[in-house]
């Protein structure tokens, strides 16, 4: 039974895997003439966005506010968690690792830490951005956890709270005070290289924070006293 | 074929991979995974069928880095809640099977 579903699945799968490449395969290497390219709109809108890179210029300009609602699915993500976790006393701090992970993580973190730096600044002209900054911070904090030399987090205080929303209330503060121009995250050209910045720079805080959050709230010590 | 077609092909593979093990396997951990696998898969055929002709679209790079990163968090979701469904049952699998 178990093993005739299997095959079933399999086979179904072949069949979809077939279909979905020969699919791919038969679309027409040149674009439609009629099909929408959106590429020389975003370049030729560029000097107004207050970036250089267009996938910065997309995800904060032209498409800001997918990006706004995306931060928004980060902390609803991380209450949800948060909720799930439920209340915890203390503050819980692995074991300390091996004595190679420690010094590597006293090592890593400063570099991680400016890494992120670069990431958020060179999001304007090169890849990069608050995102990818923001990831990278998060990967420092849980590697000094796993190390031992940081605890995981209990529920929030006052301070994390603050730090964890500060991002999606800079994004939110700036998309309201601009609502005036009549659409929503319309920066004034003059101006939206630094509201991006800004808004990055309070993004990869946040999101930092969030991301790490997601490790360090689920984090629970098992086993040892 | 261009790199582009090689990432849509390997994306439109790796998604029905992803598909099957998520049909196949019982264990909530790689139910969790084979999702992620799904996913990755999709956001290759995007990327890779945008820059089919050779110059990358910054539209659907912008799209799928906004979708890693609500992917992340759906994922850590997902294993909050496996491992809350596992506090309280003690059970790896929805469907009660044996491990």
């Amino acid at each position: 039974m178990r093993g005739a579903a299997r095959l079933l699945v399999a086979t179904l799968g072949l069949a979809l895997a077939a279909a979905l490449t020969r699919a791919i395969g038969e679309l027409p290497a040149e674009r439609p003439s009629q099909a929408v390219d959106l590429r020389p709109q975003v370049v030729a809108h560029l000097d107004q966005t207050g970036v250089s890179h267009p996938v910065t210029a997309v995800l904060l300009d032209y498409r800001g506010y997918d990006t706004l609602l995306e931060v928004a699915v980060l902390a609803l993500a991380l209450i949800a968690l948060l909720v799930l976790a439920g209340a915890r006393d203390a503050r819980l701090c692995a074991p300390a690792g091996s004595p190679l992970l420690v010094s590597l993580a006293r090592g890593l973190v400063p570099v991680v830490v400016l890494t992120g730096g670069y990431l958020l600044w060179a999001g304007a002209h090169r890849p990069g951005g608050a995102f990818q900054a923001a990831a990278v911070l998060a990967a420092g904090a849980v590697l000094l956890q796993l190390a031992g030399l940081m605890p995981a987090w209990a529920s929030p205080g006052r301070w994390l709270r603050l730090g964890l929303m500060l991002g999606f209330g800079v994004f939110l503060g700036v998309a309201y005070g601009l609502l005036g121009r009549g659409a929503l995250l319309d920066y004034p050209p003059q101006w939206a290289g630094a509201l991006i910045l800004l808004i990055e720079t309070g993004l990869t805080l946040s999101l930092g924070l969030t991301l790490a959050g997601l490790f360090l709230f689920l984090t629970e010590r098992r086993g040892r006293p | 074929m261009s790199t582009g077609l090689v990432f849509a092909h390997a994306g439109a593979v790796l998604f029905v991979l992803g598909l099957a093990g998520g049909l196949v396997l019982g264990h909530l951990l790689r139910r969790i995974l084979a999702l992620n696998v799904m996913g990755s898969g999709a956001f290759l055929v995007l990327v890779g069928l945008a820059q089919s002709d050779g110059q990358p679209d910054p539209v659907p790079q912008a799209m799928v880095l906004t979708g890693i990163v609500v992917a992340v968090a759906a994922t850590a979701l997902a294993l909050g809640l496996a491992r809350a469904f596992h506090a309280r049952t003690g059970r790896t699998r929805l469907d009660g099977g044996e491990e």
